[in-house]
């Protein structure tokens, strides 16, 4: 059985440790908050200003002027902290940030992500992303292996406009956890229960690399 | 002290004509300057180079200024919830620069800080790279990005003081502070506006030297993008 969006997220939050200032990017990534372990302190960093991202407010208690990266109405906790966007991504870049986490609508097999356009189709623009992927030192990306035709996101060259090169070093999909390695290749870590390396293999246009059993993804 | 206050958006923006720079403070809907954009759409001044993170919605912020097709060109760097601007901009009817956020606040801070460019290595690689000058420090490849030059920055603060002194209030904050420093004339519009020496100078997240006109706006709707809220038994 392939992996829901929800457990997508929480297999990531198991990459999550303790004294993590984290950014969760839009979607899925997004999710990922609700299943941090318990027991461990880790700080959500939004781009547009927010260190120490509350859950969403009660009804009622919504404010106009707190919002996250995503425009959703959320609350500070106590240890929060607010800056304007220069100095936010000034944290970023200067790698103050220990993980971000984000989608993608394609990875290649060398580590280059493309998310923020589809020529001709769909202009939203890249927001933070760019200057997260340029900067982040450990970026996990959280996406869908295959499209509903069934063809494969994880390529062995991005055929989108790309959004950084290089940059990152981990996926979770519906199917699988990978790593991109550094000389190149999605190197086959995990895959969801019930999820043959076949079927995997099937859906990865780029290099897959297997050594040895690959055992199922577990949640807790 | 010397004295910034001015009567309301359409004093503020008197001098701003066709053709003109003008940068907007916000994000998303959070803390955009609304009586100056309300001004500026009534007095209906065209071809407007927008420096602004969003383009606003449909029918609220910019939205409204791409409605009138006002704006010739945005230079933004998410635009995604705005059906018209992407009409216009798909169709080619718009000029669309976009460009990274964290680029977007730090060419802000440079205008501001007086420094003429920055090295990032947000785009390296991808099209924003595209005849831009690349450095390399320390085996890592930066874009030369320049500081913005923008006529006018027109910015949101949640109060303010007859001096022109700004302190924002919460995620409103965002873009305001960098693009009050960055424009050649500031206008800033506040929720309050204080006297000189109501505001404690330990707390001013602005100083007035960046801003040359304030004052209280008026009707404020704050309009909430994405209202998403917790159960009580969450």
């Amino acid at each position: 059985m392939a992996f829901t969006k929800e457990e997508i997220a929480q297999r990531i939050a198991k990459e999550i440790k303790d004294g993590y200032y984290v950014n969760l990017g839009i979607g899925i990534p997004t999710l990922v908050a609700n299943y941090i372990p318990k027991g461990i302190d880790v700080v959500l960093q939004s781009e547009n200003g927010l260190l120490g991202m509350g859950p969403f407010p009660f009804e009622g208690e919504e404010d106009a002027d707190l919002i996250n990266a995503g425009k959703q109405t959320i609350t500070t906790l106590p240890g929060s902290s607010i800056f304007d966007s220069a100095m936010s991504f000034g944290m970023i870049r200067a790698q103050k940030v220990d993980l971000t986490i984000l989608g993608a609508m394609e990875v290649s097999e060398n580590g280059d992500i493309a998310n923020w356009k589809i020529p001709g189709k769909m202009v939203k623009g890249m927001g933070g992303a760019m200057d997260l992927v340029a900067s982040a030192k450990n970026i996990i990306v959280a996406m869908q292996h295959i499209n509903k035709a069934g063809e494969s996101k994880l390529l062995p060259k991005c055929t989108l406009p790309l959004t950084g090169v290089k940059c990152i070093k981990k996926i979770v999909t519906e199917l699988a956890v990978l790593d991109v390695l550094p000389e190149g290749g999605f190197k086959l870590l995990e895959r969801a229960p019930g999820v043959s390396v076949e079927f995997i293999q099937q859906s990865t246009a780029g290099k897959l690399i297997i050594e040895g059993e690959i055992p199922e993804m577990k949640l807790d | 002290m010397i004295n910034k206050v001015v009567s309301g958006a359409e004093e503020a923006i008197q001098d701003i004509s066709d053709g003109t720079t003008i940068m907007l403070g916000g994000f998303g809907l959070c803390g955009i300057p609304e009586n100056c954009i309300n001004a500026l759409v009534e007095k209906n001044v065209k071809d407007l180079t927008c420096i602004s993170n969003n383009a606003g919605v449909d029918d609220f912020g910019i939205g409204l200024m791409l409605k009138k097709r006002q704006v010739k060109k945005m230079i933004s760097s998410y635009v995604g919830e705005n059906a018209e601007f992407e009409r216009q901009l798909l169709s080619g009817e718009l000029e669309v620069d976009l460009i990274p956020q964290g680029t977007l606040a730090t060419r802000c801070l440079a205008a501001g800080y007086g420094m003429p460019a920055i090295f990032t290595p947000a785009g390296v690689g991808t099209e924003v790279a595209e005849g831009k000058e690349i450095r390399n420090f320390n085996g890592k490849d930066y874009l030369m990005e320049y500081a913005f030059d923008a006529d006018f920055a027109i910015v949101k603060a949640w109060r303010g003081d007859t001096a022109g002194n700004l302190i924002f209030r919460s995620t409103s904050r965002n873009f305001n502070p960098v693009m009050a420093m960055a424009g050649k004339i500031t206008i800033a519009e506040v929720e309050e506006l204080v006297e000189a020496g109501e505001l404690d100078p330990d707390y001013i997240h602005t100083p007035g030297i960046y801003v040359h006109r304030i004052f209280q706006g008026k009707d404020y709707e704050k309009r909430i993008e994405q209202r998403t809220l917790r159960k009580k038994n969450d």
